[in-house]
């Protein structure tokens, strides 16, 4: 016993709140309600999740856009052993999904079950959660648009 | 994550955003050691061979030679206040009642501040030099962690004479 070592489980945790700002708040607002929402950019284009400046310009922006609850993947990776505070607790894909009516691409999980399933551009949808707060898990996950 | 009470009806102006982070620590075999004598009310330090200093906690290795540290030693548990610090900010998850005294405490026999809590003393009267002993928790509620010193305290002996401790400080 006397030669043997210890082992601690230890937790760090900060309980850290952040200001979201007027863009990203409309945009966490939005969700709560179940929209999505982006942002008009200079050149026209719509921005989700949206910025507070101009990614070219760096002009402030303001001019929310609703966009579509669906979109197609533009790449993703299949993860096979989820941990704990994954969004789902079984075999998922991270994807980035340019949602209908958006030009830019957002990142979240896609619950497609097995990763035969998964291709690029393939189409998927919102599953959304109950109980919205105005946080981003409010979009509990995307699904593919055609069942298996 | 945002807890309840942000009103619904008004917009949202900012997330929980925590960082949180599990891991195992293992504190190798020297500080083992030294933990497993803490359950036992023992203070077990470690002698360089080379430059002979002490060390508690010990680590295994000199720092400053960089050779094994081999010898085991018991030091005492009391000692003197090298340096101190007087806590008046409250912070989150606090436990102990403001204003508080954390001081690095140079155990007799030892040639490496340890640091903890200081207690039963008012925080003005606390100064460098100053002699202090360890509170220990009831045998039955030791375990191998420094949490088992509850508290360090005056012991009412004279104060040290700056040259035993001018090297540590």
């Amino acid at each position: 016993m006397a030669g043997e070592i210890l082992v601690a489980t230890n937790v760090l945790e900060y309980p850290y709140t952040r200001t979201v700002g007027p863009v990203l708040g409309a945009f966490f607002t939005g969700l709560r309600e179940g929209r999505i929402q982006g942002v008009r950019a200079a050149d026209g284009r719509v921005l989700v999740p949206p910025t507070e400046y101009d990614p070219l310009t760096s002009e402030e922006l303001t001019e929310m856009v609703d966009v579509g609850q669906a979109g197609v993947v533009t790449t993703w990776a299949w993860v096979y052993a989820p941990r704990p505070l994954h969004p789902l607790d079984r075999p998922f894909a991270w994807v980035l999904v340019r949602l209908d009516g958006a030009d830019t691409s957002m990142l979240h999980a896609l619950d497609a079950g097995e990763p035969e399933r998964m291709s690029t551009g393939m189409r998927v949808r919102v599953r959304w959660r109950e109980g919205r707060v105005g946080e981003i898990q409010d979009i509990a996950c995307f699904e593919p648009e055609t069942p298996s | 994550m945002t807890e309840a009470g942000p009103d619904p009806n008004e917009p949202v102006r900012s997330i929980r955003a925590p960082v949180h982070l599990e891991y195992h620590f293992m504190p190798g075999r020297a500080s083992s050691r030294f933990l497993r004598g803490v359950e036992q009310g023992r203070l077990l330090g470690q002698r360089c061979p080379q430059c002979a200093k002490v060390y508690v906690p010990p680590r295994g290795a000199c720092a400053a030679c960089g050779v094994p540290t081999d010898e085991e030693v018991e030091v005492a548990d009391r000692g003197t206040v090298t340096t101190f610090c007087v806590v008046n900010v409250p912070f989150h998850g606090q436990k102990i009642k403001l204003p508080y005294v954390s001081a690095t405490i140079l155990l007799d026999g030892a040639d490496i501040g340890l640091f903890h809590l200081l207690q039963e003393v008012d925080a003005e009267k606390v100064h460098m030099g100053m002699r202090v002993e360890a509170v220990w928790a009831p045998p039955e509620q030791r375990k191998p962690t420094l949490e088992s010193i509850l508290h360090f305290r005056p012991s009412g002996e004279p104060d040290a004479d700056y040259e035993t401790y001018k090297d540590h400080v």
